[in-house]
């Protein structure tokens, strides 16, 4: 190893990584400084500017926040437990049975990586009417429910599991499914967690087809309610919208800060969102 | 041969729930947009007809279409480059013995966790003229004050800040797990050699990341085509469509002017484009790219 030696290049290097910090929090920080001060004080910027709690509460009362964060809630909650059933059954079927068709079906269902459920709106619309699920939580949730990305994360994650201990439960009696149940869910836990944790991360935040397919405040989730009340013609001054946006990222933010490590190690296995 | 059968049995039925899934919301709608674009647009006199390729026709006399081909491509240009190198700034300073580390590591990350929505609230008060805080840095230091999400000339640039900003922290993290495989002695054998930085830097390291570069490279792409929500906030597309995106384009076709077969139409685009990115991805990953 090279003795580390404080040089005039090294301090440059060092302040421009913490300035870049700066820079790419700060916007933040200011969203802060808004929401927790008066309207008098948004451009004001002094140190003993007082702190209220009042846009909070008056953007509480605007629009039926409580209302979004249960749809939000109960949204997520639809999805991750749909794509926990389907991509199990599907990677699992990927990873240990080999049965004819395997490795088109694969390829085809790996199409889907690229063909996101976004892209779609236009048809997907279409087929919602069809279902009569406009308008519905399900019917924003189920184009996620059987992410390729899941599929293949989970089949990855089957395909590490010894055969040995396959054997074993066999031995004692269990069936194909009980396998599954007993010895790969279990193996791939860690696996879950990320998926899980991406997974619930990217739906709290999507915003385009849950936009397209949902019209009343009983389905709309955050995202949706906040791009609503934030638009510039809706006249809610700037500290309450700073308000509100705080709010919609508060549950996310604060468990990002408490499980920050948990968080990159997440978004490290679990690849592409 | 019964086993065989029986795992053949197991194999699509497990398959089979997710298969469905597929089928009715990725691969049906998929075929169907190519299907739907070669038919006019349906009105209450005159219903729906097959009209071969005139969609295409339309679209390609559509001055609209060609403003919004080139936003998308100046989008994909002005984010991709930028957020990737930012990226892999960020990753060899984070991984480096930086003080307060952590932290450090935490700001850059922070903003991918926000929901598009939100950072677009908080950017559109930077932007907004004379009380935004751009103008009011400006004029501190003796700038006259610029309407910049409402200048055609500065809009998308102003889309494409606020794009680099929320992805950069998120490929950031491919380019720092990916650096934590590099073994340490291939650094000491390369001071050994009396390597210095840069050609460490430029020699090993980056040669190294080449897969993860790759891989990040596909995903800035399909983001470039699937990032639009900030538009809604930002510009909506405006002004005189200077901001407007493809994808954000066929939303307002298909949900403000109710023409789905154009907006049909305008999708087989995306997709193809899509379709062109697999293609490259998959060439990539036969020269083992880092999947974990």
């Amino acid at each position: 190893m090279t003795p580390r030696r404080l040089t005039l290049g090294r301090c440059v290097e060092v302040s421009a990584a913490w300035l870049l910090a700066l820079i790419w929090i700060a916007p933040l920080l200011y969203a802060f400084w808004a929401a927790f001060h008066p309207p008098a004080y948004v451009t004001r910027f002094e140190l003993f500017a007082p702190l209220t709690l009042q846009n909070f509460v008056e953007a509480w009362g605007y629009a039926p926040f409580a209302r979004y964060f249960l749809n939000t809630f109960l949204l997520v909650s639809l999805i991750l437990a749909g794509q926990f059933f389907f991509c199990t059954l599907a990677g699992y079927a990927f990873a240990r049975f080999a049965f004819p068709g395997r490795d088109l079906l694969f390829a085809l269902t790996l199409m889907q990586l690229f063909i996101l459920p976004e892209v779609l709106i236009v048809e997907n619309y279409r087929i919602m009417s069809g279902l009569g699920l406009i308008d519905t939580i399900a019917g924003i949730g189920l184009p996620y429910m059987a992410s390729a990305f899941g599929i293949f994360l989970l089949r990855q994650a089957f395909k590490q599991v010894p055969r040995e201990l396959e054997e074993a439960a066999r031995v004692e009696g269990c069936g194909f499914l009980g396998v599954l149940w007993r010895v790969y869910v279990p193996v791939a836990k860690p696996v879950y967690l990320a998926y899980g944790l991406v997974s619930v991360s990217t739906h709290w935040n999507n915003f385009l087809w849950p936009l397209v397919v949902t019209n009343s405040v009983e389905t709309r989730p955050l995202t949706v309610g906040l791009a609503i009340f934030g638009a510039p013609e809706s006249g809610v001054n700037w500290a309450v919208i700073s308000a509100a946006t705080l709010m919609v990222v508060a549950p996310l933010l604060i468990a990002f800060l408490l499980f920050q490590r948990q968080f990159v190690q997440s978004f490290m296995t679990a690849g592409i969102k | 041969m019964p086993r065989l059968k029986t795992t053949t049995l197991y194999g699509w039925l497990l398959f089979a729930p997710a298969g469905v899934m597929l089928t009715l919301f990725a691969f049906s709608p998929t075929i169907a947009t190519f299907w739907q674009s070669l038919f006019s647009r349906g009105t209450a006199r005159r219903p729906s007809q097959f009209i071969g390729l005139d969609n295409y026709e339309a679209m390609l006399a559509d001055p609209i279409f060609w403003q919004v081909a080139k936003n998308s491509l100046w989008y994909a240009v002005g984010t991709i480059p930028t957020s990737i190198a930012i990226a892999l700034g960020m990753a060899l300073w984070v991984n480096s013995k930086l003080p307060a580390r952590t932290l450090v590591r935490m700001a850059y990350f922070t903003p991918t966790i926000l929901p598009m929505i939100a950072a677009a609230n908080i950017w559109l008060f930077f932007y907004t003229p004379n009380i935004g805080l751009l103008d009011q840095m400006g004029r501190a230091l003796g700038l006259g004050g610029h309407n910049w999400l409402g200048d055609p000339s500065t809009a998308l640039g102003a889309i494409i800040v606020t794009t680099v900003w929320k992805e950069a922290g998120f490929f950031m993290i491919f380019y720092l797990a990916a650096l934590q495989t590099i073994p340490p002695d291939l650094k000491d054998a390369a001071a050994i050699e009396g390597a210095g930085r840069w050609t460490w830097f430029r020699r090993v390291v980056f040669p190294l990341l080449m897969p993860t570069t790759l891989f990040v490279l596909v995903n800035a792409m399909i983001n470039s085509v699937k990032l639009i929500d900030h538009l809604f906030i930002l510009t909506k597309g405006g002004p005189s469509n200077a901001s407007k995106l493809l994808l954000y384009y066929v939303y307002e076709t298909a949900f403000s002017y109710f023409d789905q077969p154009y907006a049909a139409t305008l999708t087989v685009v995306i997709l193809l484009t899509l379709g062109l990115l697999a293609v490259v991805q998959v060439r990539g990953l036969d020269r083992r790219i880092h999947y974990r």
